[in-house]
């Protein structure tokens, strides 16, 4: 397994949650949302022009950007 | 004393569905100490004793630093609460539980309501309701808001619980709210104990309508043919019933009222009848489109449709200074913009939060539909209408987008984390559409009559004072006002009759056409008659250009004020839009003149 940013995950690949760099009102909406170390993450898609990812974290499906998503550094799996 | 329920939840737990099913329909508004939005509440009789129950906004966390969230806190600290009931989300309640601990450990007595029974059964997730309600320390309900199981149950856990609850101590509370980390864990281990969640959750049908809607290159595309076929759909079905609403309307009054005019004064009647009657007549035709106009609307809301056009829009929201959260603002603009502005309470960027303000009143409220719509039927042909209708709505984007272009440099709007939940699709039940349009319609009739009716005498007097004047005529109060505006709104098409129109609509465009109604003297089709004599469509355009880009009400201009909480940028906003209102109606009329239209 690898270290990545959540942003480097290809569309489906799962990644395992080890470090959120997102500063304070936003780290607490991403635990609020179920983003926790050690959680399961997965990008389903992208959209168009560069726009924000869907992740999948445990049984919540969310939006957010590509910038935001690179704070989150995952254990890639293969 | 009263004894007070306060709901609490995740957003999209299902919190209004409950909430509305557990009050009936009796709900009201209303000001809270220490918190500044209005919330909705009711008083309900639960057992033998009336209990007051308020519904709080939906929050993620206790400790968050979003605007609903300090409200829900401010709220827990300045008004005594007997009982909190904890909507939870059965589906995603491994998301929930931390939030439900935080809650829980307030101190005050609670009861978790685990909503949406029906999906969780569906999705094989079991619960040992036990376990859990000694692991939170409250009772456990499961109930489907949706659908009503579980209500009795429900009903009699509360009460029971209230019954036995000890008055709260605000005191106690606020020193309650403290860190709570180690909740977090003891989240996870309680969820392991006592919920087993299937490895892999069915969310099949939202994946597989996720796979067609979220398409990188049809995602777009597939809400702009959604739209058009919404906007389709009101026009045709709501055409016939207009008429009959026009039919009956007219019937009434050549039956009923007409006879008046034996017995009436003559000026008596003619305020009653051609002032108030016609004025208000003329906007209570549209009615029926706007019924079908918020159905479909509330159709869209519920179906969690809106967060997916967030997703796709917010590539292209992003060149413009803005987020996703702000075309979807956009959006529900399309109902009333004064809602859509205190929507964007959920931005913490100030810069981002006044852009999203500044473009809002571009959109085209239902009060400016209903001028569109009776002026698109007068002058353009049954195919040609819901095409012009739809290129106004497109230019209503168009401008918010030019104008957020031009301003997003000068306004700053710093770009903020953006993280938002995309809910499974659900169908509302029709129970639930009805109720939301009715809210919806009531709010329009409300304030359409507040304001018609004081408009409409007002534009009555005007019209037909000095006595000695001809009515309606250039000697008049109006005909003063509209000789005063004519060398600015000649060259774009709109002569002094419709000049004191656009003068009226500046307070509201409910008024319009009740305006039009008086100040013509005619109603109905004989009024729509005399506007295809009136003006040609180049004019009527350039009108309507008008009407869609100024100021949208006197209400909108409040809002405005009161959530930018700056005098500057309200007169800026109001500036912005008449001169743009100007411009682009000169470039379209003088243009098309120059065209030989
Ligand atoms: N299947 C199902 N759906 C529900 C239930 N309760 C609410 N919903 C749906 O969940 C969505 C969100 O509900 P709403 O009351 O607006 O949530 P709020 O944001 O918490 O107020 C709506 O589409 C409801 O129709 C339920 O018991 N079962």
């Amino acid at each position: 397994m690898t270290m990545v940013r959540l942003s480097e995950l290809a569309m489906g690949q799962q990644g395992i949650i080890e470090d959120m760099d997102a500063e304070e009102p936003f780290r607490q909406r991403l635990q609020a949302l179920g983003f926790r170390v050690g959680k399961e993450v997965r990008p389903i898609r992208q959209a168009l022009f560069g726009g924000p990812l869907q992740v999948r974290v445990g049984s919540v499906n969310v939006m957010l950007r590509r910038n935001d998503a690179a704070l989150i550094h995952v254990w890639a799996e293969c | 004393m009263l004894k007070r329920i306060a709901l609490l939840g995740m957003p999209n737990t299902g919190k209004s569905t409950f909430f509305n099913r557990l009050t009936g329909a009796s709900a009201r508004i209303g000001n809270w100490p220490g918190v500044t939005v209005d919330l909705l509440s009711a008083k309900i009789l639960l057992g033998a004793e009336m209990v007051e129950v308020v519904d709080l906004p939906g929050l993620y966390d206790l400790h968050g630093f979003a605007e609903d969230e300090q409200v829900v806190r401010r709220f827990l600290q300045n008004n005594p609460v007997d009982l909190l009931c904890l909507i939870l989300n059965a589906t995603q309640i491994d998301q929930q539980l931390p939030l439900t601990l935080q809650l829980c450990r307030l101190g005050l007595p609670a009861v978790a309501v685990l909503n949406m029974a029906d999906e969780a059964e569906r999705l094989g997730i079991r619960f040992d309701t036990e376990a859990l309600a000694a692991g939170l320390g409250c009772p456990v309900c499961h109930v489907s808001a949706k659908y009503g199981q579980g209500f009795p149950e429900t009903r009699d856990t509360l009460r029971r619980v209230l019954s036995q609850s000890p008055s709260t101590d605000l005191q106690a509370l606020r020193a309650d709210f403290a860190a709570d980390d180690a909740l977090i864990a003891e989240a996870e281990k309680l969820l392991a104990r006592s919920v087993t969640i299937p490895p892999v959750l069915e969310y099949g049908l939202t994946e597989r309508l996720d796979r067609i809607v979220l398409h990188p290159l049809f995602g777009i595309p597939l809400f702009l043919l959604a739209l058009f076929l919404l906007f389709q759909a009101v026009y045709t079905l709501g055409g016939p019933l207009q008429d009959g609403m026009t039919w009956l309307l007219t019937e009434f009054r050549d039956l009923a009222l007409a006879p008046l005019q034996a017995i009436l004064p003559g000026w008596l009647y003619g305020l009653l009848v051609e002032g108030l009657y016609d004025g208000l007549g003329t906007v209570a035709s549209f009615v029926p489109i706007i019924v079908l106009f918020f159905l479909g609307m509330a159709l869209v809301e519920d179906s969690g449709y809106l967060s997916r056009i967030a997703f796709l829009m917010d590539a292209l929201m992003a060149k413009l200074g803005l987020d996703g959260r702000g075309f979807v603002m956009l959006l529900m603009g399309f109902g009333c913009n004064v809602p859509a502005l205190m929507g964007t309470r959920v931005m913490r960027s100030r810069g981002l939060r006044l852009l999203t303000m500044l473009i809002i009143p571009f959109s085209l409220c239902s009060a400016r539909l209903q001028v569109f719509v009776f002026l698109t039927t007068a002058l353009f042909s049954p195919a040609q209408a819901p095409v012009v209708l739809f290129a106004l709505y497109v230019l209503s984007f168009l401008t918010a987008f030019a104008t957020a272009l031009l301003f997003k440099n000068r306004i700053g709007a710093a770009a903020e984390p953006l993280l938002i939940e995309l809910p499974p699709y659900r169908l509302p039940t029709l129970g639930q559409v009805a109720l939301r349009a009715w809210r919806e319609v009531y709010h329009f009739l409300s304030r359409a009559s507040r304001f018609i009716i004081a408009g409409v005498v007002m534009i009555w007097l005007l019209t037909h004072l000095p006595p000695s004047a001809a009515v309606g005529g250039p000697d008049t109060l109006a005909g003063l006002f509209g000789g005063w505006l004519e060398p600015l709104l000649r060259p774009i098409g709109i002569d002094q009759r419709m000049a004191v129109v656009l003068l009226f609509g500046f307070v509201a465009k409910e008024i319009v056409l009740g305006a039009m109604a008086v100040v013509y003297g005619l109603e109905g089709d004989a009024l729509a008659q005399l506007m295809t004599q009136q003006m040609d469509w180049v004019q009527a355009f350039s009108f309507m250009l008008f009407t869609l880009l100024y100021t949208p009400c006197l209400s909108t201009v409040a809002t405005l004020r009161g959530e930018s909480r700056s005098l500057a940028f309200t007169g800026f906003s109001i500036a912005w839009s008449l001169a743009l209102a100007w411009l682009v109606s000169l470039v379209f009329y003088q243009g098309a003149r120059l065209l030989g239209f």
